[in-house]
């Protein structure tokens, strides 16, 4: 476990030393490329677009948390129990959609850049954080629930001081899912013209310069592996703190 | 558990969902049925219902979308719900291609009509009371692939009758027919051949991680991180790599394996193919109850045997369901294999993006969300057929 926490900080400060000085790790690029091909991409900073990137899924990983966690919990309360068959298969048809066919439909509606990208990352996010809310409101002990109702608790005092508690690890099992989704999927953005670290993949895959999809595509990879590490440890945290164990 | 239908007065009963789905009608009502464009890029103009077709239709189309709202609005019994989203459904489809043939001037190749907001708002409307319905009937398995195959059959009569030809999508098709079923050909051989080679490769490798115990941990993180790598990223590292093996291997680039193209879109697919179904393997033999194998021990079954005939046909269902994950994220992730030469329906996707024009972006992106959606509803199928017989409830 130590050991493992040092490695992930060790990554991290490669990282973050990568992306605000690219051109101090050029030699570890310059043997991939061929006639003279720029071993760094500078159209823009890999700061900027790693910080755009970041913006676009932060944006819309809260975005389809608020609006899937609301839906889960109207769905699970007696007022909304008829559309809770629906609201499920309608996760599971959504998951069938590419993330590029949700992504290019939305240009014509919203016009090239951040409009369909932050557009496709919402709708794509908001699945796994629904199914995972679903789970964690649907599948807590019966007991618990009597017990809170046995103690005069009203129905809005239990959900908030009982049932989301409790399906919180749950909920954001379904956000960190949703978050490295994200991340990947943002990449994608870049073929409608959004900012994003799929710029510099894209570069490379058209210039034919292996360098530049290789620093675009580590980034990206090493950011989502990251960000899925830290999630997974908060869940730990939580999990250990409400009582539960998996 | 209070339901509003639990009062019992004799006023009508109103039905929640149904409110819902006769806003979205309604609004839907309100916006542009179709759009007319004198080419492929310029901007549309807008037409409403009674602008878009003949008189008499447009008044049938709107008084069959009344009725379908009032039996969506009432509570009525389910199969009338399901009779009724359906045949809204087929009546929305009929009109917009007659719609297409009317607004298009006599004799014109240029000219293109889509399907405008109302027409989308209106077919997302029926469909979710069709989904509603579906859902609730609660249909056996087989009656589900059954009724799939029905619609999948009346989608085709409807694109074989030529009701739709003067559809702007269908005219990108007209243009580039041969080149749909190519791309087609080989959207679904990358997703298929990734997801067999990940079968052959993933379930021994679960088997494996599921009896040495070292091993699953290791396994399973670094399929984890591969699957966290963006696909994009993903298709572009494989170049380089293949590229070096088609040079350097004697043989190799006479199988077909090249740095662009289908090899590297192959690789990476079969790459995120293995997580959901070494996953799947290694629960589904965890999952397997211990009396079922302790008996099979005391019959003096060997390992294998005991692996064939009693931890395997139990872990089944479980393993299916990866593999119904991977088919459908496999359909999915092939569209960007284009963006490497890969072929498949991204071609159009891309090309669609790249020239703005909407209609070939749809030309690309329907048969995949079709292509996907029938895989997830076939399989679910399977595998519920699959758990139900492995074990009787």
């Amino acid at each position: 476990m130590k050991i493992g926490l040092i490695v992930r900080l060790v990554v991290l400060v490669l990282l973050v030393a990568f992306v605000v000085s690219p051109a101090s790790f050029e030699w570890a690029f310059l043997p991939l490329t061929k006639n003279n091909q720029p071993a760094i991409y500078t159209q823009n900073t890999l700061l900027s677009l790693t910080l755009s990137h970041l913006t676009f899924v932060a944006i819309a990983t809260v975005a389809s948390t608020l609006v899937a966690v609301g839906l889960a919990i109207v769905v699970t309360r007696p007022f909304g129990a008829e559309f809770l068959p629906l609201s499920r298969s309608l996760a599971n048809i959504g998951q069938t959609f590419p993330p590029v066919a949700v992504l290019a439909l939305c240009v014509p509606i919203l016009g090239f850049g951040a409009g369909p990208t932050l557009v496709a990352l919402f709708l794509y996010g908001l699945l796994p954080i629904f199914e995972n809310a679903l789970t964690g409101l649907t599948t807590l002990p019966p007991s618990v629930n009597e017990a809170a109702r046995g103690v005069g608790m009203t129905g809005r005092q239990r959900l908030l001081g009982v049932e989301l508690p409790l399906a919180t690890p749950v909920i954001l099992a379904g956000i960190r899912l949703s978050v490295v989704i994200s991340v990947a999927t943002a990449t994608i953005g870049s073929t409608v013209a959004a900012s994003t670290l799929g710029e510099v993949i894209i570069a490379g895959l058209l210039s034919n310069n292996v360098a530049f999809v290789l620093q675009g595509g580590l980034v990206v990879g090493v950011m989502a592996v990251l960000i899925y590490d830290a999630l997974s440890a908060l869940e730990r945290v939580l999990m250990a703190r409400t009582g539960q164990r998996r | 558990m209070s339901t509003v239908a639990a009062t019992g007065s004799p006023r009508i009963a109103v039905d929640k969902l149904g409110v819902l789905i006769a806003l979205i009608a309604a609004v839907a009502a309100l916006m542009p049925f179709a759009a007319f464009r004198a080419n492929r890029i310029v901007v549309g103009i807008s037409k409403g219902i009674f602008e878009a077709l003949p008189l008499w239709e447009a008044v049938l189309v709107a008084l069959a979308l009344v009725a379908a709202i009032l039996v969506a609005l009432l509570r009525t019994p389910r199969l009338w719900r399901l009779f009724a989203s359906l045949a809204m459904l087929a009546v929305l489809f009929v009109a917009i291609g007659h719609s297409a043939s009317f607004l298009t001037p006599e004799g014109d190749r240029l000219a293109r009509v889509s399907p405008g907001a109302g027409f989308w708002l209106a077919v997302f409307a029926f469909a979710l009371l069709a989904a509603d319905s579906f859902t609730r009937l609660k249909l056996a398995p087989w009656l589900r692939i059954v009724t799939l195959l029905l619609v999948a059959g009346a989608i085709a009569l409807l694109l074989w009758s030529g009701a739709w030809n003067d559809l702007s999508i269908l005219r990108e098709y007209a243009n580039r027919a041969e080149a749909f079923w190519r791309e087609g050909q080989t959207h679904i051989a990358l997703a298929l051949g990734s997801l067999a080679a990940a079968t052959v490769v993933g379930i021994p490798l679960g088997v494996v991680c599921h009896r040495v115990d070292g091993l699953r941990a290791v396994v399973l993180n670094v399929l984890n991180a591969l699957q966290t790598i963006p696909s994009i990223a993903l298709f572009g590292l494989l170049i380089a790599p293949l590229a070096w093996v088609a040079a350097n291997v004697p043989g190799a680039s006479a199988i077909g394996i090249s740095g662009i193209g289908a090899a590297p879109a192959m690789v990476a697919l079969f790459a995120y193919s293995l997580l959901p179904v070494v996953a799947n393997t290694v629960v589904g033999l965890e999952g397997v109850p211990p009396a079922a194998t302790d008996a099979a021990r005391g019959m003096g079954m060997t390992n294998w045997q005991r692996l064939a005939k009693v931890e395997f046909p139990l872990a089944f269902p479980v393993i299916l369901t990866g593999i119904r994950i991977v088919l459908v994220q496999n359909i999915g992730l092939a569209t960007i294999a284009a963006l490497i030469g890969g072929g498949g329906f991204g071609v159009f996707v891309f090309q669609g993006v790249g020239q703005t024009a909407m209609d070939l972006v749809l030309l690309g992106a329907v048969p995949t969300v079709a292509l996907a959606f029938a895989a997830a509803v076939i399989l679910d199928a399977i595998v519920e057929m699959v758990s139900t017989g492995a074990r009787p409830a």
